[in-house]
């Protein structure tokens, strides 16, 4: 069977416009919240959200990096932070020359929860106070969540499959899970797979608020708000970002001489057929999807030393998704540590599980977990288990998991291993 | 050189991305300045904001040139 290695990485995230710089901060302990900057959030009930910072901050993103001034003006923020961080995986995988055969069986699965909600958003306002004459020609085109692989695809002229997954805060997961399985049946040699988001917009906030999702209970103490697993827990912090893998299939990585990070050993997929936004109450539907990633991976939960976890820091979701653990581990849940990074980033949504994924990668590359922030006091059900509270801790990693859940009871898994 | 062929310009800089230097009065927004049919609907959009002109669709078709943009906007402004 064609096996499938991980050999390029790109991010763009609250904490860093680049792999190392993001990896840095999430392993030093920083939080990347701060108060609504992009608008007005003054009115809004949720009033923080870690933004990915402007090019004159210390790790500020600069779109004019890898993105063409004209594409800037015509695509929503999500496509821009995808095209970048697609970039920075096919120069760290050094497949910026890649000649035409090599081209035709190169692809891209990068996907997004929602897609261009602030453009959808202001575009609205146009067509409302000014009339469809002044609606952009670009508004479709510049807002569709395939527009990522699209743009991408024409600027590296990858002519392999052109996919994008849409399964709201999976999509980052199932975008690798589904391109490693391209790769795997043949369609291609060379996938960038991944997810974007970009939706702190006044609709964006409000809608996540009203459904009650978002954290409202920290608008003074914006570093404090994301606590995955804390008893004061109240919702999401929202995040915007991007994370992309290159994905090759092992022979071709091997012949040309590539750095390999890792191996893409399980996927798994489930659905809860519970509830729309809440999670299945005994965590049934991720259970099955870490279940099935564990065995196709071939491998037992003792095998697996890292968890990068959904842990939203939502009331709910948090303890349900260590209560699966829990119970798939069984005596293994001694000796696996569990983290959400998203007590950094905040939550990218359709970003999220590609950027997890990601640390997860790092984690084997560096031997050494990153931390849960703001675990002042775990909740009664979580004692027991290594959240790696506020510090990050070196260790054995030999196989890592990575969990990613989204409205609509949509569960994916991954597990990725060192190359043996 | 016109205040209108200033703003003109001007916009086309700033839609299209290119260097100031290269939007000459004969440049063509496809061949010249890198534009698709899509930027110049757009950039046509951007003159009747700009001028207050309405360009209706069989106008806007025959502009192909920066001082055809010029020349209509001269023209027909109010």
């Amino acid at each position: 069977m064609r096996r499938v290695v991980v050999t390029g990485l790109g991010l763009v995230t609250p904490l860093g416009a680049d792999v190392e710089t993001t990896w840095a901060n999430i392993l030093a302990g920083k939080s990347g919240a701060g108060p609504i900057t992009k608008f007005d959030a003054s009115n809004q009930k949720c009033r923080i959200a870690c933004e990915v910072k402007p090019a004159d901050h210390e790790y500020g993103f600069d779109a004019n990096q890898r993105v063409d001034h004209k594409v800037q003006r015509q695509v929503d923020p999500f496509i821009v932070f995808g095209i970048d961080a697609a970039g920075q995986a096919i120069e760290d995988a050094g497949l910026e020359n890649m000649d035409e055969a090599m081209r035709l069986r190169a692809g891209c699965s990068i996907g997004s929860g929602i897609g261009g909600l602030p453009g959808i958003e202001s575009e609205s306002l146009v067509l409302a106070e000014k009339g469809p004459g002044r609606v952009s020609p670009h508004f479709v085109h510049g807002r569709l969540i395939n527009l990522i692989s699209g743009q991408v695809s024409i600027k590296y002229g990858l002519m392999g499959p052109n996919h994008a997954v849409v399964t709201a805060c999976s999509t980052g997961a199932h975008s690798i899970g589904d391109a490693a399985r391209m790769i795997r049946d043949d369609d291609a040699d060379i996938m960038l797979a991944g997810g974007a988001e970009s939706t702190i917009c006044p609709i964006g906030i409000a809608g996540f608020a009203q459904a009650r999702a978002l954290s409202t209970a920290f608008n003074d103490e914006p570093t404090r708000a994301s606590r995955p697993y804390d008893q004061a827990r109240d919702g999401f912090v929202m995040g915007e970002g991007a994370g992309v893998v290159v994905l090759e299939e092992y022979e071709h990585a091997k012949a040309r001489g590539a750095k390999i990070y890792a191996e893409v050993v399980g996927y798994g997929l489930s659905g809860d057929a519970y509830h729309v936004t809440a999670p299945h109450p005994e965590g049934s539907g991720a259970f099955r999807s870490m279940e099935m990633a564990l065995r196709k991976a071939g491998l037992a939960p003792a095998d697996i030393d890292y968890i990068n976890a959904h842990g939203t820091s939502t009331p709910l979701g948090d303890e349900l998704e260590l209560g699966a653990v829990r119970r798939l581990f069984g005596d293994a849940i001694e000796t696996v540590s569990m983290s959400s990074t998203k007590s950094a980033i905040g939550h990218l949504l359709g970003g999220a599980g590609a950027v997890e994924s990601i640390f997860c990668i790092l984690a084997l590359r560096d031997q050494i977990v990153p931390p849960t922030l703001n675990l002042d006091n775990p909740s009664d059900s979580c004692q027991g288990v290594d959240l790696v509270p506020y510090t990050a801790k070196k260790r054995e990693v030999r196989a890592v998991l990575n969990n990613s859940f989204g409205f609509g009871g949509t569960n994916a898994s991954l597990v990725m291993k060192k190359i043996d | 050189m016109s205040d209108t062929a200033d703003r003109v310009k001007k916009i086309v800089v700033e839609h299209l991305g290119v260097e100031a230097d290269k939007v000459t009065e004969e440049a063509s927004f496809i061949d010249d300045l890198g534009a698709d049919s899509l930027d110049i609907v757009e950039l046509v959009m951007a003159f009747e904001e700009e001028f207050g002109v309405e360009i209706p669709d069989d106008a806007a078709e025959k502009i192909s040139t920066v001082s055809d943009a010029i020349k209509y906007i001269e023209e027909n402004k109010g």
